[in-house]
């Protein structure tokens, strides 16, 4: 029961956010259950992303607790502003500058899993390519023109956009991947600190870690849930043999 | 609607059962709407502990602190001042710290402090609220002719000493309130927690 | 009015008529004995109603209703006050549930003709409950200042810039600005949480009030007061108290059931509840790629879209609308209940449901070319099951009555 009722709750965002622009989305199950993995999202969140994009209404103290971060290992390694441990994640710089710099002001990440969704979150973070046409030398096929630099390029490397070979089966007797040339696919070109599969462990941590940080009570309010309905189920039987009981006569 | 044939203990039974968890289920109800009235994580961020340099005190002089919107007297007490507190016994209402609720346990002692040096006090009257002024030169003033230093409420005319004692004759029943605090180091107290006493 | 049972009670009703009244509205009121599920649903709506009062009053306490407050205050609710997210999710949930419920009782009086004579206020009264929830959850949707809700407020109060000649000035009034702005959204804070709330207990309790007077209508669409034994008591009536509150409590039970499971496990539900658009703070220059509204107004929102004319549109939905108020005076039918109406008048009462709950889901969806003709087939139906009920009512065969209530 409890397994059918996660997997229909896991892949009813799924339907939700079907995405429009017809972009194909690759699909990220968030797991809040791993600590590990969004104390690293954490860390992640802090070195790449914080220099712009705020959590303004998140505390520090509040996420060092739900991820069982000591507050002196917080205050140390993950608060670069001098900022204090119950303070909101705010950042230092302005709106009106950063909207000088980039066109835009960067927005603040608080909730941006409940708005975007975790798969177009970890695809997006994915899909930068080198574009020489743009500001940044990138765009991204998720969200076109993006106004942002692709600041993960030192570890995912430089992505192309462009004609490569693509695993498209598998073949049985040679035991080998099949493989075709498609055209129009993001491929590295040339490689960063990261291979493949470390890089999208780091991208997953970091979503995984923004999904915590949109309803940082999603964990606790399951588990109520199912007190309260076992209660509420509890509760079912006097009051179903209450009413048979005053009833028996009618009819 | 005859009553013939009503099982009537089967029919209290099922009541009570019912009515009991229903109380239950109200008082789950009722458990977040009463407790969202506590503070916030933005009151507790607010009021946090603060910290104060107490080095730079000189002795005879007050500092005054904010801690959960209150102000918290730093008092640096003189050798003479501390000497005095013994002799002040039979004026004040409560001179031996009777009334437990107003200090915590390491401050249960004459000076009404971790160290004799440094007094830490809430500037709040016991009597209606207001912040006594400090008044620490040994002289006669108006309210008092063997005034002996000490803080005066300027409201109702509240008397206490330099360890925050409340003189007999004053509307206010209790002494100052010590709030929570400890030495980080040498130099440096928190207000608001039991740190270590350095 | 019988003996109470103690002196206290005895000085009690000597000065305020308690016993009296709970006798006269549950222990001495009768209701038929053949009430099935559908008639849950009405005591569902009260408890929504209760539920929306307490947490509502509970989110005044910690929602800042200001342009630059708002929305932080919500993530605030729902982050920094203990219990907030429960409290807020209790509400927003809450407001798709009351809709759920009521639509369910409105059908319920559809199916048994439960508008029909002599309970024709008692639907009017209820249609103004209908309305002033209408008008009550449209503004507290605005008072997150998201993105949809920014966004469909722009939409909803544009409408009343169709008004001839006054439209524009109307517009401008409504929002007190020239946007919407803070203002807009401080005056549909104090509609949402004192006016509104005033004007809905007020008609609920009128709609009850009317209902007692004339009794509850049944699945059979007899009248139980026909046959009453020696002491006037009706023959297929029993007692409100005990019989149909342990009964609503076997109902309420089940009810909560599934409304915590979707507190606990499905609060966006599905982006029909709360709505992903909503999690970003209003921004008066980027429209989202798609404003939908909310699940709820999404069948008069499809007969706004449906019509290639922003005038035409407005009437037709708000037409929508006010038909239904007339709906006891278009029913022509001698008999109350479907069970005993004409093959014609079930099969269009189940096409119309149908058609009510197509036309909901296509204003939730993108105006393609495809959907908007679905959605003028679909208005047409709406409107033509009204306007044809008086014709097909009148000439259809029904079947005979019973004399007393069915099983």
């Amino acid at each position: 029961m409890k397994k059918v009722i996660a997997l229909l709750i896991a892949l009813l965002p799924a339907f939700a956010l079907a995405n429009t622009a017809g972009v194909h989305l690759e699909d990220m199950k968030p797991d809040l259950h791993d600590q590990a993995s969004l104390q690293r999202g954490a860390k992640n969140f802090a070195n790449y992303c914080m220099g712009c994009h705020s959590l303004k209404f998140a505390r520090y103290n509040r996420v060092a607790r739900d991820l069982g971060i000591p507050e002196k290992m917080m205050e140390e390694n993950l608060i670069f502003n001098g900022a204090k441990i119950g303070s909101l994640m705010e950042i230092a710089m302005r709106p009106v500058d950063s909207k000088k710099w980039f066109g835009a002001t960067p927005p603040d990440l608080t909730l941006v899993a409940r708005v975007r969704g975790e798969d177009w979150l970890y695809t997006y973070l994915k899909s930068f390519y080198a574009d020489a046409s743009r500001p940044w030398g990138v765009n991204n096929t998720v969200f076109k023109d993006v106004g942002m630099p692709h600041v993960l390029a030192d570890l995912q490397g430089q992505q192309v956009k462009g004609c490569a070979p693509v695993t498209v089966g598998f073949d049985p007797l040679t035991g080998r991947d099949l493989k075709e040339e498609e055209c129009d696919v993001l491929y590295v070109e040339k490689a960063g600190a990261l291979d493949a599969k470390a890089y999208d462990k780091f991208v997953y941590d970091t979503v995984n870690y923004l999904v915590y940080m949109g309803e940082p009570v999603a964990m606790e309010r399951q588990t109520i849930g199912w007190f309260v309905l076992l209660f509420l189920a509890l509760m079912f039987v006097p009051v179903y043999y209450l009413n048979r009981e005053f009833w028996r006569d009618i009819h | 609607m005859s009553n013939d044939g009503v099982n009537k203990g089967r029919r209290t039974l099922l009541i009570a059962v019912t009515a009991g968890m229903g109380a239950g289920a109200a008082v789950g109800v009722a458990v977040p709407f009463v407790k969202s009235w506590n503070p916030s994580e933005k009151a507790k961020a607010a009021g946090a502990p603060a910290k104060a340099d107490v080095s730079k005190i000189e002795v005879g002089q007050m500092v005054v602190v904010e801690w959960r919107g209150k102000p918290v007297y730093l008092v640096k007490r003189s050798e003479e001042t501390i000497g005095n507190l013994e002799g002040l016994a039979e004026r004040l209402k409560d001179p031996s710290n009777g009334n437990k609720g107003q200090q915590p346990e390491y401050a249960d002692n004459l000076y009404r402090s971790r160290k004799a040096e440094l007094l830490v006090l809430e500037g709040v009257c016991t009597h209606l609220g207001c912040a006594p002024k400090y008044i620490p030169e040994v002289k006669p003033e108006p309210f008092d002719a063997n005034w002996k230093g000490g803080f005066f409420c300027p409201c109702h005319g509240s008397r206490f000493d330099l360890a925050g004692r409340v003189f007999s004759g004053s509307p206010a029943a209790a002494n100052l309130v010590v709030p929570p605090y400890g030495y980080l180091d040498d130099n440096t107290i928190i207000i608001g927690e039991d740190g270590a006493s350095a | 009015m019988s003996k109470p049972k103690n002196a206290f009670m005895a000085w009690i009703d000597h000065r305020l008529p308690v016993t009296s009244t709970f006798e006269k509205h549950m222990s001495k009121y009768y209701a038929p004995k053949n009430l099935n599920f559908w008639y849950f649903f009405g005591v569902f709506s009260f408890l929504m109603l209760a539920n929306q009062i307490l947490s509502g009053v509970w989110l005044t306490m910690s929602f800042n209703p200001t342009q630059e407050g708002a929305f932080a205050s919500v993530e605030y609710i729902m982050r920094d006050v203990e219990w907030g997210w429960l409290i807020r999710y209790m509400h927003s949930t809450g407001a798709s549930f009351f809709f759920i419920v009521v639509y369910l009782h409105m059908f319920r009086g559809l199916m048994y003709g439960s508008y029909q004579k002599p309970r024709e206020l008692i639907w009017i009264f209820g249609m103004g409950i209908y309305l002033a929830l209408m008008a009550e959850a449209f503004m507290g949707y605005v008072l997150p200042w998201g993105q949809m809700s920014y966004w469909g407020a722009q939409v909803i109060i544009s409408l009343f810039g169709a008004v001839p000649v006054v439209g524009d000035d109307l517009v401008t009034w409504i929002k007190g600005d020239f946007l919407i702005s803070g203002i807009t959204l401080n005056r549909f804070f104090a509609l949402h949480v004192i006016a509104l709330p005033l004007v809905l207990v007020a008609l609920v309790f009128l709609h009850i009030l009317a209902l007692h007077e004339v009794g509850s209508n049944n699945p059979d669409g007899v009248d139980i007061k026909k046959y009453k034994d020696e002491q006037g008591r009706p023959l297929d009536g029993i007692p409100f108290h005990p019989f149909y509150t342990v009964h609503d409590l076997v109902g309420i039970v089940v009810f909560l059931m599934v409304f915590c499971f979707v507190i606990f496990f499905w609060p966006e539900g599905n982006g029909f509840f709360l709505e992903h658009a909503n999690f970003e703070e209003a921004n008066g220059l980027k429209t989202p790629e798609h404003i939908a509204p909310v699940w709820y107004f999404g069948a008069y929102y499809s007969v706004l879209r449906a019509i290639p004319d922003k005038l035409m549109g407005v009437i037709a939905m708000a037409a929508a609308i006010a038909i239904l108020f007339v709906l006891p005076w278009l029913d022509r039918s001698p008999v109350k209940s479907w069970r005993y109406k004409g093959l014609f008048s079930k099969v269009a009462i189940l096409v119309f449901a149908v058609d009510f709950i197509i036309l909901t889901w296509l204003g939730t969806q993108p105006a393609t070319v495809l959907y908007t003709w679905f959605a003028r087939i679909a208005s047409v139906i709406y409107f033509a099951f009204f306007i044809g009920m008086p014709f097909w009512t009148r000439i259809e065969k029904t079947k005979p009555v019973p004399e007393r209530v069915t099983g």
